[in-house]
């Protein structure tokens, strides 16, 4: 019996050693290496160049930014779904997740369409005599596809924490004296923060690090890290850079996600 | 002088629905100050629905509340001078000990000094005494309740409200905290009202009980009325355990239940009239068959620590008796009951005074 559940975790056992373990010690080795495979630190050296340097201040500037547009939109539709009856809720939310079940590079190719010179939503404004909205490949474009793309990831961990919060606890804090206002900021919102530190590690991680959103809403001038990474591996052939840039940005992330445990130590941000 | 006679909270024609359900129906209810007030009765009862509206926690779709001659019913909870006291403590489980106490001293910008005197307070006034810096959620169920109590209290209230405080303690602790809640009532001087579904809380606790049942008041009486004199059967049943009989009022004093006439002290029924009856199972006396008014044959026999509970098979009813006396199983007996200890009440008019959902 034990021996048979033992094999059960055998196929995710194999999943993660050929597509986890072993990638995850090629890159080490990589990142390592020179081209003739002698050990170095020049790849890992190479985020220091002012070129790779702007675009990791870029993307983490961006990132911050998308991270708290996020949350200042989710939070309030946070709320407002933990308050509304379950069938409500489902309503709501299916309609929020809709979107997501169209494919990633579909959604931010669209937004590409809406955005562009000559795109849907300038041929709107044109015809409506109004001045041209001129964002695409520019740093804001970039914010709007990370915002639109990641903005679920920031919404789910905060209505998991939200509607955990007993109704009475909120009852409370009103019954000692406190106003709608003093009891966000005093109860609710503290009570909320393991949901708003996993949120912030959903958004802010895959937003320091996307390519894509930033290769088809940017053009090819703003480079983010992401970017950088992405042409060492491909355009440039030089897999022993991109290694040693993607091991620092794995130092990025997992300073994060150390910060998301020191907060969410009981693990009801829902999230991981 | 302190008029305890004064009535401080009054409930006016307070009706309340949720959805199709009607969970207060014309509501009237008059509370005195300084008074410790049960609100009695099973889940769905109304109970909770008219702390909360007191509260504020809810709004009646119709009626008043008049608190201390002002009108509140639309009045926020944080503008009225009442505090509760919740079913699951709702403490603030991000604060410590002391900060759940200060909040809403804190809240209406008393000084530190002060806020600590009052801390201290009332930590010894609940016997939690150097709790100041635990966590809420490292304290047992008794002493988070304890501590909801002291965080309700330091804000002075004229009214303290508690939501079936006890409901969630084991019965050890249920049956100490009950005497340490009328203690700090003595101490504090101030009105409870209490709801609960726990009939031997609310008559241990209680200066008046309001026995309440889908929404309409039964009976409001002290705790000695309301066991001893119950208005109807649902009353009857709900308080205690109890022998309801139907039984006809053949005159004054006199009471037919079973086909045997029985004495009784009740007048003013008329003549003929079908009644029910309410007996005591301790108030009934085995005695020999040829003394008793109707003779029977024990049926059960169970030993309960105190007293003995037995079942008396008598004119085709089981008859639920206590005694310290035993009797064994199987042997004839007469049932006597003292005139003083029947109790007449009117048959239900309507389907709401009906003794409906006791079984719960």
């Amino acid at each position: 019996m034990n021996k048979n559940r033992k094999l059960l975790s055998g196929p995710y056992l194999v999943w993660s050693i050929a597509f986890i373990i072993i990638p995850l010690a090629m890159i080490f080795y990589y990142g390592f290496t020179d081209e003739t495979g002698a050990f170095t630190f020049a790849n890992i050296a190479q985020m220091g160049t002012m070129e790779n340097l702007k675009a990791l201040g870029l993307a983490l500037l961006l990132s911050l930014v998308s991270t708290i547009v996020c949350l200042i939109l989710a939070y309030p539709l946070a709320m407002i779904l933990s308050n509304l009856n379950v069938n409500q809720t489902s309503f709501v939310v299916l309609i929020f997740i809709l979107p997501m079940w169209m494919n990633f590079l579909l959604r931010t190719l669209a937004w590409q369409n809406l955005l562009e010179k000559n795109g849907v939503i300038n041929g709107i404004l044109n015809f409506l005599h109004l001045p041209e909205l001129q964002i695409i490949n520019t740093p804001y474009a970039i914010v709007l596809g990370m915002v639109y793309n990641f903005l679920p990831f920031m919404v789910l961990p905060l209505y998991n924490v939200l509607i955990k919060i007993d109704k009475d606890i909120i009852n409370a804090a009103r019954d000692l004296g406190a106003t709608e206002k003093q009891t966000f900021l005093k109860v609710i919102f503290p009570l909320s923060l393991p949901g708003v530190i996993s949120g912030i590690t959903m958004v802010f991680v895959p937003a320091l690090t996307t390519f894509v959103i930033s290769d088809l809403l940017g053009g090819s001038k703003i480079l983010l890290i992401g970017n950088v990474i992405e042409q060492k591996f491909k355009q440039g052939s030089n897999w022993n850079v991109g290694s040693g840039l993607s091991l620092v940005m794995m130092i990025f992330i997992l300073l994060s996600m150390a910060v998301t445990t020191k907060y969410d130590k009981d693990g009801n941000g829902g999230a991981f | 002088m302190l008029n305890t006679q004064n009535i401080l909270i009054d409930f006016k024609n307070i009706s309340k629905t949720y959805g199709n359900n009607l969970v207060l129906d014309e509501l009237n209810l008059s509370i005195k100050e300084n008074e410790f007030l049960t609100l009695l009765g099973p889940s769905g009862c109304g109970k909770t629905t008219t702390l909360r509206i007191l509260g504020g926690f809810e709004k009646p779709d119709q009626g008043q509340v008049i608190f201390d001659g002002k009108d509140i019913t639309s009045l926020p909870p944080n503008k009225r001078n009442l505090n509760t006291v919740f079913q699951k403590y709702a403490l603030f489980t991000h604060m410590t000990i002391a900060e759940n106490i200060a909040f809403g001293l804190k809240i209406s910008g008393k000084s530190k000094t002060y806020i600590d005197d009052k801390i201290k307070y009332a930590l010894k006034l609940v016997n939690l005494d150097g709790f100041e810096d635990r966590q809420a959620d490292s304290l047992s169920g008794g002493q988070q309740q304890r501590i909801a109590i002291a965080r309700a209290i330091v804000n002075e209230p004229k009214v303290l409200l508690l939501d079936e405080p006890l409901g969630a303690l084991d019965l050890k602790l249920r049956q100490d905290m009950s005497y340490e809640l009328i203690r700090l009532k003595n101490e504090l001087g101030i009105t409870f009202i209490y709801v609960t579904h726990d009939q031997e809380e609310a008559l241990t606790m209680s200066d008046t009980i309001v026995v309440m049942n889908q929404g309409y008041i039964q009976q409001m009486g002290t705790p000695e009325d309301i066991y001893n004199e119950p208005q109807n059967a649902f009353v009857a049943d709900f308080i205690g355990e109890s022998n309801i009989l139907p039984a006809i009022m053949i005159e004054d004093k006199l009471v037919e239940i079973l086909g045997a006439r029985f004495a009784c002290v009740d007048i003013g029924f008329g003549k003929n009239k079908p009644v029910d009856v309410v007996i005591r199972p301790e108030d009934i006396d085995l005695v020999k068959p040829e003394e008793g008014t109707i003779q029977g044959r024990v049926t059960h026999l169970i030993f309960k620590g105190v007293h003995y509970e037995m079942e008396v098979m008598a004119n085709g009813y089981e008859w639920l008796v206590h005694s310290t006396d035993m009797v064994e199983v199987g042997q004839e007996v007469g049932i006597h009951v003292d005139p003083y200890d029947i109790q007449i009440m009117n048959k239900p008019e309507s389907e709401d005074e009906e003794a409906v959902g006791i079984n719960e």
